[in-house]
């Protein structure tokens, strides 16, 4: 069956991807598990954390990067972890060395450690200062129309709203503000943190994000190499059904067998 | 000499280079990035980047995250 509708693929900042399901490398059991769940999501976009080499006992163990080659995967480098502008700035900067001039980032600026809540004063300094540097900034921030129309502005390639707390496996908690968001911007709209499970991403789709990024969801579900392949799948059907346009909603019941021919008529 | 080392206080020979030091740790090779006082050392100046005493070095590298 050929498909009955070829859909566009999903441009940031020069590149082209086909799935629009992305992922995080944290939380897996060890490195085989996470090979198997991000090649299970078809994830083309992985995104992973920088952080201080273990001395003394690095030599001969394996590394993430050996998991998730460049060639084969868009990378990610993240700015987890970060409470300032200048600490975000610094790991973007240690990333694009660390991959040979790589400029994709995904800039995270938290605000404080029980909500990890994004600090948006922080993360529009770093994002100005990275894009001056040639940075391409996909920016995690939260669900305000405001921040994220002026995220733009500065020059972000993608805007990334929570859906709700990072690791939370709360959803989408205010889908409002994520359409207010997709309507009025004109860079991709991706939905990173809350995901909890396969409707939430499929929501997030049907909202009209056009990608939708976890980690938790995946690699804290019970199998999370089966949980992987369910959120691909609903990545999928949710884009399919926000592209197929739902049917209008109504207030009385609509039957779908016709009246006229009934027995008892 | 002594440096800060990832956080770490660490006495080390005087002259050593970026390079040196990075092969002394078994990191030769390795997918790693290092800064100097908050500015990168890029991987083609590594041998030519001497440390000296007070140098707070960070050495990275990727791992799990979201």
């Amino acid at each position: 069956m050929t498909d009955i509708y070829q859909d566009q693929p999903l441009r940031i900042a020069g590149h082209a991807f086909s799935s629009r399901l992305l992922v995080g490398t944290g939380k897996y059991k060890d490195f085989d598990e996470t090979a198997e769940a991000i090649a299970a999501s078809g994830a083309e976009v992985v995104t992973f954390a920088v952080r201080r080499t273990n001395l003394g006992q690095e030599a001969g163990q394996p590394n993430l990067l050996d998991v998730v080659p460049p060639e084969r995967f868009t990378l990610l480098p993240n700015t987890a972890g970060c409470y300032t502008a200048k600490d975000a700035v610094r790991t973007c900067k240690l990333a694009r060395e660390l991959l040979d001039g790589h400029k994709l980032v995904k800039l995270e600026v938290l605000g404080d450690d029980s909500t990890l809540y994004p600090n948006v004063v922080e993360t529009l300094a770093a994002a100005e200062e990275l894009i001056k540097d040639g940075f391409d900034v996909m920016v995690y921030t939260s669900d305000d129309l405001i921040v994220a129309k002026e995220l733009e502005r500065l020059g972000c390639c993608a805007i990334m709203p929570l859906g709700s707390l990072i690791g939370s496996g709360h959803g989408i908690q205010n889908p409002h503000n994520i359409r207010l968001i997709i309507e009025q911007a004109g860079v991709p709209v991706l939905v990173d943190a809350g995901i909890g499970t396969a409707s939430d991403a499929a929501m997030a789709m049907e909202l009209g994000c056009d990608g939708v990024l976890m980690n938790s969801a995946i690699a804290h579900a019970r199998q999370p190499i089966l949980m992987a392949s369910a959120m691909k799948k609903a990545v999928e059907a949710g884009r399919e059904a926000f592209l197929a346009g739902r049917m209008p909603r109504r207030q009385s019941a609509d039957p779908s067998s016709p009246f006229a021919g009934r027995i008892n008529g | 000499m002594q440096i800060q080392l990832n956080g770490e206080a660490r006495d080390l020979a005087p002259g050593l280079t970026v390079a040196q030091l990075v092969d002394s740790l078994g990191l030769s090779g390795r997918r790693i990035a290092v800064e100097r006082n908050e500015e990168i050392v890029p991987k083609s100046e590594h041998d030519t980047t001497p440390l000296t005493d007070g140098d707070r070095i960070e050495i990275v590298h990727a791992i799990g995250g979201g």
